[in-house]
Parts: C-alpha cells; structure tokens; sequence
C-alpha cells in the first residue's frame, strides 16, 4: 500500500464548478454568522490561526521584553522580580496554549483533516465552534492573569506552593488556572472532535493505513489530549481547591505533597510535549515529499514511529523531575524509557532524509523550513539525549542548557513546522500566493535569528546560568548579550511575516488547484484554491 | 516577610560591624584564608562546566564529553547526510525523481544502530545515577534550609551551629566580592571528606544547586533531600537557587568556603561564638534598593 493510493488522479473527483460562485442555493452567511456561529471546519481552522497569531504576537512581545531585559546585568527595564514571573509566565502558556496548539492542531488540523480524508465537514460542527471560544475565553483569562495586581508568578509548571493561597494571593493566578481549564475543555472537546471525524468519516476507499501522515499525526495528538488533559484538569482542580476553599492536596501541613503536583503536571506535561511536536511531524512529512516530487518513504515506519512516541510518552513523565528527591530506581527507570524514545524518533527523521533520497528537490519556502526543522530538530533531540542521562540531569537541570533544547525542539522545531505549513497550505487557504522571495528572507532572518538567540543558552547552562532569573552575575553577560541580539533578529522576522500576510491578502493572483505540481497527491490539492464554502458536494471515492 | 525595627537594625548592624573586627583581630590567622587562593566561579564566556571541585562533578564532566561526542556524531552525520541530498538531489541535478518508498534493510540498520548508541550510553549512565545517590557514610551532614529568600545551614554535629545565608546587595559590595554569588555567611566545609546534605525548605520550593561541585535537589517543604560532595581541593564554589521561588528567586545565592580540616575545626570555635543565632544576619533583602551601582567584573 505505497503512498500514491491517493493520488488525485485516481480519485474520481466531485463536480466543483460552483467554486467561485453561488454555493449551490446556500445563502452567503453575514460576517457575525460567519465568523462568530460558524460550523465550518475552514471557518473554524481560520479563527484557530488568527487565535495563534494573535497569542504568538503577545507571547512573542514578552520574549522581547525578556531578552530586552536580560541583554545586560543589572538591568531594570523589567522593574520587579514578580512583574518578571508574570511574564515568564505567560511567556510560557500563550506559546504552548494560544498558538503551537491552535496553529498546528485547530488551526491546520481543522483545515485539512476533513479535506484530506474526503469529509465534508468535522464530525461534530457545532462542537468544533464551542472548542474555538472556550479557547478564546480562555486567552482572555490568560491575559487577566498576566495583567491583574502582581500577576501569575510561578513559571508556567504553576508548582505549588508558590502559587498556594499564602504565596500567591492575588486573583490573577485563579484567572490563569482557569484559562487553562478554559483551553483543557477546548482541547478534549477538539480531540473528540478528531477522533470521531477521522474514525468515522473517511472517504470510501480511505482506509486507515492509506490516510495522509498529517491525519495520523492528528489522531495521535487527538488520543494523546484525550488522556492527558483530564489529568491536568485533576491537578488545576486540586490547585484552585488548595487556594480558595482551604483543602490541602499539596501543603504538607494538611498531609499533601507538592511532588504529588508535580507527577500529575507532568503527567499531563510531557505527553503536551508530543501533542505539540506530532503534528509538527505530520505537516513535515507532506512538505518533505511534496517537494521531493516523491511518495514517503517508510509510510506504514512512519505511523507506527508516531504511534510509538505516543504511547512512551506517557510513561516518561518523571524525567522533568530527576532533582525533586525521587529514588535511583525511578531515576534509573524513567531514563532508561526516555531514551528509547530516540529510537522511533530517529526512524522519523531517517524516514525524511530517505523520502528527499533519490527526489528531485526544489527548494521553495516552506521546503526550506521543513529542512531547517529537520536538522535543528536533531540537534534539539541530541540535547535531549543528554539531558534524559538522569546523571547529568543533575547538573543540567533548570539551567539555560534545558532552556536551549526545549526552544531547539518547540522554537526551532514546531514553529518552523508550522511557518512550513503556512507557506504549503496558504495558497489552498487564501487563494492567493505568497511571495517568494519575502518568504526565503522570512525563513533566512528567523533561521539566523533563533539560532543566535538559542545557541549560546547551551553555553550559559554549561557555564550554570539558573532559568527564570531577571539579574544574573556579570559573569553571563557575554553570551546573553548575543541571545538578545538574536532575539532581535528574530523578532525583526516577524515584521517580514505580517508584510507577508499583507501581500497574501492585498494579492489579485489566483493560483489553480494543485499549484505545487506532481508532488503534491493528497486530496486537499483535488480541490480548487481557495478551497470552497463546502469542500465535497459528492463524495470523493478513493480507489 | 518581617521587618526588623529601625534601631533594631543598627543595632544588629553594629553587633555584627563590632563581632566582625574581634573576629579579625582575635583570630589572627582567618581560618577561611586557605578558601581565598582558589575562587571557582563563572568567568565571562565560558561555555564548558566549571572546573571539577567533586569527583561527582569530574564524573558528570565526563559523561558529558562521552554522550555529547556521541551526539555531535549523531548531529553531523545527520548534517552530511542532508548536505549531499540537498546537492544531489537538486531539481537541477536530478530531473526525474525516484519512486522508491521501501528498502528493508536500510530500515532495520535505522532501528538497530541508534539502539546500539542508546545501549553504549547507558552504561557509563546508570552507574552515575547510582553514585549520585550513594550518600552513606558521610564525614559530616549539613541540614540545607531554603527560605523565602536565604539560605539556612545547620551542622548536625555541631550542637547550635545554626546560621543564615544572605546575598550581598549590589550596593553595598566590597572589593573582592562578586555580584550576585557573594554571600555575608558562606556555608564552610572541610576538604577531602564526604559530606552530606540534608535539603529543605520552610516555604516554597528551592533549588540548591552547586554547578562547580555537580550537586542539585530541589528544597521541598515537608520532607529531607539527600544530597552529598566531597571538595577536592581548599577554595571558594558558587551555586544558586534553581527553582523558581518567588520575586527574589535570582537573590539568594550560595557560597561555600572550603577549607583543611585543622582550619575547619578552628572555624568552628570562631563561628559557635560569633554567629550561634539564626537572627543574627540581618535582613539585607529589605535593605534599601540599590541606585544604580555596578558591580566590578571580578575577571
């Protein structure tokens, strides 16, 4: 069963001729209908993306606030060390929360699930609208707990009792335990959502092990937050209990234990990490052969590699807290697991190399990321490696060189998988096309950027630089000075990317339906660009 | 946090300034003297580990080196490998793309080879872990308390050697210090014996983290983490707190004096006399904040 099962060639395509006018007798729907009562999985895709936006611009200002910060010692623009936690904080939640998850899962997801798997819609629409507000009202929360009195001052792994009743009283870290009740629900509704749609709705002829890899990446992420969020909602609960009604689930007075919180945090944490890294993979994997003018190699390696990382995923939890007094047998245990997880990742970025191995290569923008991600993933997995030796973890924990590798996987990695599907799917969204040469300037700018800003963090951990310091000793101000610089660069890019946007949407250029050409078979290029109101009228038939 | 009084403070301030010339005057060699030849702190772009000041740290140093040589291989051939696909298999140099999508036994050698590194890695690892742990039969043990925002030491063995840990404001610096790791009482060890830690915290958590010596445990309130070192050699070592404890988690470093033996008993007496009280630091956070001082660069 190769990959070209789905070829649009041998898809008997549905009549779209009602693409650029009516809808066939459905009634244009107003702007509030549209876009605040919408049960269309584009419409919803859409929203999810500019929810990302727009959580990634605030996420973004506060690293730029941080790295104005720590750009010298001594410095006081930040002017306190609780405004500091506030937004690291926040920082830390809106990057994960408000826009890796949103762009990658609701945002691209929504987009392509149903379209790739010849469904006309998400299994259950109105659902699918209830997840994007609960999520919004969510980032509404969120900004209230970063902004209310002293704000929500614990670091986003919200570890008790620093943000108990006694330490952290204000009502800003109740609004920040709330949004992320608020994004749980949107998650765990979502990932029903995707279960039901791709378990149930796939086209005739799309068998499991025929669907694209981005579907699979999804329904494993869907599992994955169907499993983990209850877990953090558990934990939020016991918190928010622990603060306001005098229970004491975490407060050793009372019998609790704060390591308690940290296993359910984590438990919940580090499967979060593969739900934001999978799709990633997914999106990878189709830009990858697109532009290889080839099929996946590996296809049926590659889902069970992705089905793999699920699953250990969530026996590994205790890997993020190898200094918080547990004993050498789990020390011992929890490395041993993390370090198999090497093993499927490795077929996956085997599996890519191997898919460009032998293709005719055409280095287009979102080729250019999904390279860029390939090779800085690796590198994010190395010091992976290294920090999974519970050993070393001992040395290595908490400092700059954890910040480093977990920027090198989620900075490096799930954001330059979702610029990568930006510029893939844009055209499909928008109709219109990007372009080009401010895409590669976008790619170049983020690509040195991130790199200098990342790089020397492995140094300052080395050289043992805590996390979440806003004054540190004159001794690191060498290599911070270059992160800062960086950061700049980075967030320079940005400007490149709104100014992109503007092109896309200020364009009159229509692009046809398969504007990537022969390497691009999935379904979603069977249809015109942009996509219509209603993907399929009749139901696609995959032989 | 409580505050003392104002003429409490001076008094304080002057029982400390007056303790402080009788210790200099009356002890006449400073028993803390040997710790001044050798100062392990972090210098201006260092971007490898400390120098080792414990076996465990020279350990670590090692396994380091050993898995990140291993991972630089994993990350350059990797590199090399995507270099010659992406000049290979160009568009321009290679028109017609292959269809191929299988070849078992390149998939087995992917599944078998980073097995095998995995394998080699974990050795040399596990066994770390288990001397990390391995806290038996210490010389002497040291209760660690992490404060809201100090640290705490008490020697078991030393009955009320109890005393408090405060970072040197910015402002109020002397030659020789260094900003942000400098301490009013560092915590004093002998060189050359075991000693184990005893870690807490009376509040939230803490982390107690000592870069140069490879020691890190999380100060947790409600229960005791172990932790031990052993300093090769006499000097000054620096660590700080590592885990997010409030708006003055960057302001509570640790200092550790380490020195003979014969000087550590004769720092005993000094110190069972001069500072046997736990009020005695006073309370330097709350002083006044700093207008705009820097701090020399040490190095």
């Amino acid at each position: 069963m190769s990959f070209t099962a789905h070829d649009p060639h041998e898809v008997i395509a549905p009549d779209h001729a009602h693409d650029a006018h009516g809808q066939h007798g459905h009634a244009k729907p107003g702007f509030v209908q549209r876009w605040l009562m919408s049960t269309n999985h584009k419409d919803i895709g859409t929203l999810y993306i500019t929810m990302a936006v727009i959580g990634g611009s605030v996420g973004g200002i506060l690293s730029m606030i941080m790295r104005a910060q720590l750009m010298y010692p001594h410095n006081h623009l930040v002017t306190s060390g609780s405004e500091w936690n506030s937004i690291i904080t926040a920082h830390g939640l809106l990057m994960i929360f408000w826009m890796v998850m949103p762009a990658l899962i609701g945002g691209m997801g929504n987009w392509f699930v149903p379209m790739m798997i010849g469904a006309p819609d998400m299994a259950f629409p109105r659902l699918n609208n209830m997840s994007f507000w609960f999520l919004a009202a969510g980032f509404v929360f969120i900004m209230l707990g970063l902004t209310i009195g002293e704000g929500t001052g614990a670091g986003w792994t919200l570890y008790p009792p620093l943000d108990n009743a006694q330490y952290s009283p204000g009502i800003a870290t109740d609004f920040s335990l709330f949004s992320l009740h608020l994004a749980g629900i949107s998650s765990l509704l979502g990932a029903i959502n995707f279960i039901a749609t791709i378990l149930n709705m796939r086209a005739p002829g799309m068998t499991m092990f025929k669907m694209p890899l981005f579907c699979w990446s999804i329904l494993v992420t869907a599992f994955l937050l169907l499993l983990a969020i209850p877990v953090l909602a558990g934990a939020v609960t016991m918190l928010i209990m622990d603060r306001n009604f005098g229970t004491s689930f975490f407060e050793p007075a009372g019998g609790g234990d704060p390591v308690l919180f940290q296993h359910l945090f984590w438990f919940f944490g580090h499967p979060e990490v593969y739900i934001m890294i999978l799709p990633a993979f997914g999106v990878i994997s189709h830009v990858v052969s697109t532009f290889s003018k080839k099929p996946v190699f590996g296809y049926l390696g590659m889902v069970y590699a992705m089905v793999t990382i699920g699953f250990v995923g969530f026996i590994v939890w205790a890997h993020h807290m190898f200094v918080s007094g547990i004993s050498d047998d789990s020390r011992v245990y929890f490395e041993v697991a993390t370090l198999v997880i090497a093993v499927p990742t490795g077929v996956k970025v085997f599996s890519w190399i191997a898919t460009m191995w032998g293709g005719s290569i055409e280095f287009k923008t979102p080729m250019l990321w999904a390279i860029g991600f390939i090779f800085l993933f690796v590198i994010g997995g190395a010091t992976g490696v290294v920090l999974a030796q519970a050993g070393l973890d001992q040395e290595l924990h908490n400092d700059y060189f954890l910040i480093a590798h977990f920027h090198y996987v989620l900075s490096l990695g799930a954001v330059f998988a979702i610029f990568a599907g930006f510029y893939y799917w844009i055209g499909k969204m928008s109709g219109h096309p990007y372009p080009e040469f401010w895409g590669k300037v976008h790619f170049w700018t983020t690509f040195v950027g991130v790199n200098l800003t990342f790089f020397p963090q492995h140094f300052l951990g080395l050289a043992g630089m805590p996390r979440r310091y806003p004054d540190y000793p004159d001794a690191f101000a060498g290599w911070n000075f270059v992160s800062s610089c960086g950061a700049f660069l980075s967030g320079a890019s940005t400007a490149v990317f709104f100014y992109i946007l503007y092109r896309i949407f200020s364009s009159k250029e229509t692009l046809p339906a398969n504007y990537w050409g022969e390497g691009a078979t999935t379904l979603e290029w069977a249809v015109p660009s942009p996509a219509p109101h209603h993907t399929f009228e009749d139901v696609p038939v995959i032989r | 946090m409580k505050r003392a009084s104002g003429w409490l403070f001076c008094a304080v301030l002057l029982t400390l300034a007056a303790g402080h010339a009788a210790f200099a005057q009356s002890a006449a060699p400073d028993p803390l003297a040997a710790a001044d030849s050798y100062v392990n702190a972090p210098h201006n772009w260092q971007w490898w580990f400390p120098a080792a000041g414990s076996p465990m740290q020279a350990q670590i140093d090692w396994l380091m080196k050993y898995v990140l040589w291993i991972m630089a291989g994993v990350v350059g051939f990797v590199g090399l490998l995507m270099a010659y696909v992406m000049i290979r298999f160009n568009h321009k140099a290679n028109k017609v793309p292959s269809q191929l999508t299988h070849n078992t036994l390149v998939e087995v050698i992917w599944l078998v080879v980073p097995t095998i590194l995995l394998a080699i890695i974990i050795g040399p690892s596990l066994s770390l872990i288990w001397y990390e742990g391995d806290d038996s039969n210490p010389y002497m043990t040291v209760t660690v308390t992490g404060h809201q925002w100090y640290w705490e030491y008490n020697y078991q063995s030393v009955p009320g050697l109890d005393y408090t840990s405060y970072m040197i404001p910015d402002n109020e610096l002397q030659p020789g210090q260094i900003r942000r790791l400098s301490v009013d009482h560092p915590l004093v060890l002998p060189v050359g014996e075991k000693i184990k830690f005893d870690i807490t915290s009376s509040d939230v958590l803490h982390g107690f983290y000592l870069p140069s010596l490879g020691v890190q445990k999380y100060a947790i309130p409600g229960s005791i983490q172990n932790s031990w070192t052993l300093i090769t050699k006499p000097g000054t070592y620096y660590g700080e707190c590592n885990q997010i404890c409030g708006l003055n988690h960057d302001a509570m470093p640790i200092e550790i004096k380490a020195v003979p033996m014969a000087d550590y008993l004769a720092w005993i007496k000094v110190a069972q006399a001069n500072y046997t009280e736990n009020s005695l630091a006073p309370n330097l956070i709350s002083s006044p904040p700093p207008v705009g001082q820097f701090a020399e660069l040490t190095k």
